[in-house]
């Protein structure tokens, strides 16, 4: 396989986001270790999904930062203030940054092959064959080789999910995010994307995933985040947080869920 | 990397027998072939609208007033062909310019920059308002208004200078008035389009940095394309029409030809009104051709398999019918 880039290190520190008068993160602080995976758990508003976009500047923070390898995504330091970056830069950031959606979104028009192969070319990283040569590489790698010709709405939710990971994966980034990568399959096909994404895990690769399933924390993360309304109200290690939560909250969560 | 287990595609696999089967009512074998319901009014039907077809073709061809061998006559005369070949001229440049612009005014209503909103917003609200045969007719004035046309700073100097009159042809007014209005509704067909496209596809883009110009001509405008080909031709048919109304800024278009020559012959004015009927029908069904064939090649992807053309539906059907008339003569 192509050279993966060097796990990058994730620190956030007091970020606060609001939609208005609605606050949706509220002074989150969280860092993750190169090579770590980290699983984001919380009831459905808690703000997972805002944390995650933040992180790779799909959603501007209103105050803190997130520091990715050492660098500051987004924004610039301007004496002691944060000015935003501009949009060419925050691009060239992202494509550092692999993020898979919940509901793929997989370029409908482009083939399986096109869809992993297109940024790497966009971005202009690799030369159209390489990138199709890379791209040959990642399918397969999410047992997805024979389908390189297919267009994603001919593929099962599964497999489209596994070639969104492969398009992810095409930049190489330092860090993946998952943003609830199997809440819209059939649960049949939740395990597929579950083994591909557990793979990363012992790859290597930094990843943060936001994700309901428990079993799956468990099994492959370092460190689980709990967040409610906008904090993270409790973290640590699975054993702890999942089998010895001390918060109510977590405590009422999990036994909702399990 | 890791083994992932696939989940099996085993089709077919039809479940345990339980029990006993229920007993068959009335004793029908099992696989009796269905015939399916007959609609004999649908028949009826379509008699009655065959009869009224067959009458109108009749009274199109059997009455004198038509005078069908005019109509021969003046089809593809020299003057008419040249009169279509400029309707057809004046419409390539106004479709094109038209959506060019249309497109240029639907990013400019959904930029973030508020001036270039409002600007658009102003553009395609003034030219939907005002009658393109206005337009056309104030253009057509235009170089009795302004002498000259110069390109430079307001109230300063000017950096290029045109002298209107020979810049304004005849048929360069028409282009532009068509254009000027084509653009306005192209705008609203173009916007339509791009928000038609998903969130997510947006948000895929960012997410994995593609430039923005990338993003616009590779992701979201081909996706926008399936939404705007309809109803841009709609557009574009209007257009094939609209440009008669060129005849009134003096450009002999194929209607002003057919104008000119009924008053020259006043006798032959049903069949010339004829032959322009027909060109412009020849015209608006070479446009839904080339629709089909468009919207067909962008909708790769949008659907599971994309429909046969008729050219291949028809080659079916025939084999169908010779592999049934094989059947039967075998039978």
């Amino acid at each position: 396989m192509t050279a993966q880039a060097a796990p990058a290190a994730l620190e956030v520190r007091g970020v606060h986001k609001a939609y208005g008068a609605q606050r949706v993160l509220d002074g989150v602080d969280l860092t993750v270790p190169p090579g770590q995976v980290t699983v984001i758990l919380g009831p459905s508003g808690s703000g997972k999904s805002t944390l995650l976009r933040v992180i790779n500047h799909l959603e501007r923070p209103d105050a803190g930062h997130v520091i990715l390898g050492g660098e500051l995504i987004g924004v610039r330091r301007h004496g002691d203030r944060l000015k935003e970056l501009g949009e060419r830069a925050i691009l060239r950031q992202r494509s550092r940054i692999g993020f898979v959606f919940q509901n793929f979104n997989l370029f409908p028009h482009l083939t399986v092959l096109e869809n992993v192969a297109a940024a790497p070319v966009a971005t202009g990283q690799l030369g159209r064959r390489e990138a199709q040569e890379q791209a040959r590489g990642l399918l397969d790698r999410v047992g997805l080789a024979d389908r390189a010709g297919a267009y994603p709405r001919q593929l099962s939710g599964g497999q489209q999910q596994r070639v969104a990971i492969a398009r992810a994966l095409a930049l190489r980034p330092g860090i993946v995010l998952f943003d609830e990568p199997t809440s819209a399959l059939d649960p049949e096909l939740v395990g597929e994307v579950l083994s591909v994404i557990k793979g990363l895990a012992t790859g290597g690769t930094t990843l943060v995933v936001v994700t309901h399933e428990i079993g799956f924390a468990r099994e492959v993360a370092d460190h689980v985040v709990f967040l409610d309304g906008g904090r993270i109200v409790e973290q640590g290690p699975p054993a702890v947080v999942l089998d010895h939560p001390r918060h109510p909250r977590t405590k009422e969560f999990l036994s909702r869920v399990l | 990397m890791t083994e992932h287990s696939l989940p099996a595609l085993a089709a077919g696999t039809a479940p345990a027998p339980t029990a006993e089967p229920p007993p068959p009512t009335d004793a029908v074998p099992a696989a009796q072939r269905v015939i399916p319901l007959r609609h004999p009014r649908r028949w009826v039907a379509t008699a009655v609208v065959l009869v009224l077809l067959a009458q109108i073709v009749h009274g199109l061809a059997a009455n004198r007033f038509y005078q069908w061998d005019r109509f021969a006559y003046w089809f593809m005369r020299p003057v008419i062909t040249d009169g279509l070949l400029i309707t057809l001229q004046v419409t390539v440049y106004s479709a094109l310019l038209g959506l060019a612009g249309g497109i240029l005014l639907a990013l400019g209503r959904l930029s973030g920059n508020p001036v270039l909103r409002v600007v658009s917003w102003l553009y395609v609200w003034l030219f939907r308002s005002v009658p393109l045969i206005v337009v056309l007719l104030f253009l057509y004035n235009f170089s009795a208004l302004y002498q000259s046309l110069s390109l430079g700073v307001p109230f300063g100097p000017a950096f290029v200078h045109f002298d209107e009159s020979r810049l304004a042809t005849d048929t360069a007014v028409a282009v532009v008035g068509l254009s000027l209005n084509e653009a306005a509704y192209a705008a609203e067909v173009v916007r339509a389009g791009i928000l038609s496209v998903d969130q997510g596809q947006h948000e895929a883009a960012a997410s994995l940095g593609l430039p923005r110009r990338y993003q616009f001509t590779r992701i979201v405008f081909p996706q926008a394309l399936r939404a705007i080909v309809p109803a841009y031709v709609n557009q574009l048919i209007g257009l094939v029409k609209s440009t008669s109304l060129v005849f009134y800024v003096s450009l002999l278009d194929l209607f002003g030809t057919v104008q000119s020559m009924g008053s020259t012959y006043p006798g032959d004015i049903v069949p010339l009104l004829l032959v322009a009927t027909v060109w412009y029908v020849i015209l608006t069904s070479a446009v839904s051709v080339v629709q089909f064939y468009v919207e067909r090649h962008y909708s790769r992807g949008a659907l599971r398999s994309v429909p046969p053309t008729p050219l291949q539906r028809l080659g079916a059907a025939v084999r169908e019918l010779r592999a049934r008339a094989g059947k039967e003569a075998a039978l």
